[in-house]
């Protein structure tokens, strides 16, 4: 029942978003529109409603943008300039780097993170085992353990404290 | 057949440039207002990355390439609908744009699905 | 003053559009192609909406800026994602020069 709540709390935000001047009319509307996707939705989307108590999940969260902001635009800065050099210098493979995390969103933010960031591209994800492939332009070392220091650990650190 | 092909591709070429052309110096303009020099580079910059996605889409070797080209531009249509909104202040663009991003997503999840060969149920 | 930082931040971010779609003509094979692009593109065309964002503030248009920036966020690198493993299990090979393919060495046991 309490995550038939979230999901309307978060539904009701989004909706107040596209209709942003408020206004009485478009409060009633969202309040039946987000009630009925609420019903039809169920507890498709919000799982686990307890790890929303603690509030140093919060704090995490909030250093995680900035951190995650920062290695965005370095690695772009470093694409440009591999893109623009004449000689294009790619040295590209596939590895596999290991995980620890064993939840769907941490998972999720974790390969979108791995995407976004470095020079890095999450092709699969093995959830069983824990191993995630990662298409990497610049092979350092083939090896698991180091392609895991250099690729995961940064985000694995924060995004534990967060989501397990 | 063959020439068919290329016929087509210069003449949607040939409206595509035609149109840019209006957009970017139809002398007596009362929608547009162009609030800086910088936002008609922008503009023109814009245009030369949808002509390099359009070229890999013609030229590409396997469809994976296609796919890749079609998605890029799909979030590329978003940047021309904010630009299009700041010059001619019509708040509707920005609706637009969500609605792009929205159906580019699903379309190119559904063209994933295909290049593997399943079906759309599983 | 917000409407100059706005466009100096729509300039910066068409740049940035600019390097990817270079990205996606230059590198040799798929992976390559969409790993520069995801990357520049979404960066690039994030920036243009925060652009909008300085311009207009928090009026309707801003606020719906800042929802297309969470929604493109979250999505591209999804895309990205299911794009490159349909590639890889559709049999597209990686480029001539490539150092390892752990995925397909895996895959084939």
């Amino acid at each position: 029942m309490r995550s038939w709540v979230v999901l309307f709390i978060v539904v009701f935000v989004i909706w107040l978003g596209l209709s942003w001047p408020i206004d009485i009319q478009h409060i009633l509307a969202g309040i039946i529109v987000s009630a009925l996707v609420v019903y039809f939705m169920g507890d498709m989307f919000v799982g686990r409603v307890n790890i929303l108590k603690r509030p140093s999940r919060y704090l995490w969260f909030l250093y995680y943008i900035p951190v995650f902001l920062w290695e965005w635009l370095k690695a772009n800065i470093g694409v440009s300039y591999k893109v623009i050099h004449p000689f294009v210098p790619i040295k590209p493979g596939i590895v596999k780097v290991r995980t620890k995390l064993k939840k769907d969103i941490s998972l999720t933010l974790l390969a979108n993170s791995i995407t976004l960031t470095g020079e890095t591209l999450s092709v699969d994800i093995d959830k069983e085992n824990g191993f995630i492939y990662v298409h990497w332009m610049d092979v350092a070392s083939p090896d698991t353990d180091k392609a895991t220091k250099t690729i995961v650990r940064k985000f694995e650190k924060i995004l534990e404290r967060i989501f397990e | 057949m063959k020439l068919n092909k290329l016929m087509r591709w210069l003449l949607g070429l040939i409206i595509l440039i035609g149109v840019n052309w209006v957009i970017l110096f139809y002398p007596n303009n009362s929608i547009l207002e162009w609030q800086s020099p910088l936002l008609k580079y922008s503009f023109l910059i814009l245009f030369v990355c949808g002509m390099f996605c359009l070229y890999r889409i013609f030229k590409g070797p396997t469809a994976a390439d296609r796919a890749v080209a079609l998605d890029i531009l799909g979030i590329l249509v978003v940047g021309f609908c904010v630009i299009l909104g700041v010059v001619t202040k019509r708040s509707w663009y920005i609706d637009i744009a969500i609605a792009w991003a929205l159906q580019s997503f699903i379309g190119t999840l559904a063209l994933a699905k295909y290049l593997e060969g399943k079906n759309f149920d599983e | 003053m917000n409407e100059t930082i706005g466009i100096i931040f729509i300039f910066v971010g068409i740049i940035f559009d600019f390097f990817g779609c270079l990205g996606l003509i230059r590198l040799p094979d798929v992976y390559n192609r969409l790993q520069a692009s995801t990357k520049c593109v979404t960066l690039g065309t994030v920036s243009i909406l925060f652009g909008l964002f300085l311009f207009n503030g928090f009026s309707s248009m801003g606020i719906k800026a800042f929802l297309c920036i969470g929604f493109i966020i979250l999505t591209a690198p999804v895309s990205a994602h299911a794009l490159a493993g349909a590639a890889h299990r559709s049999g597209v090979k990686l480029w001539v020069k490539s150092v390892c393919d752990k995925y397909a060495e895996d895959k084939k046991e």
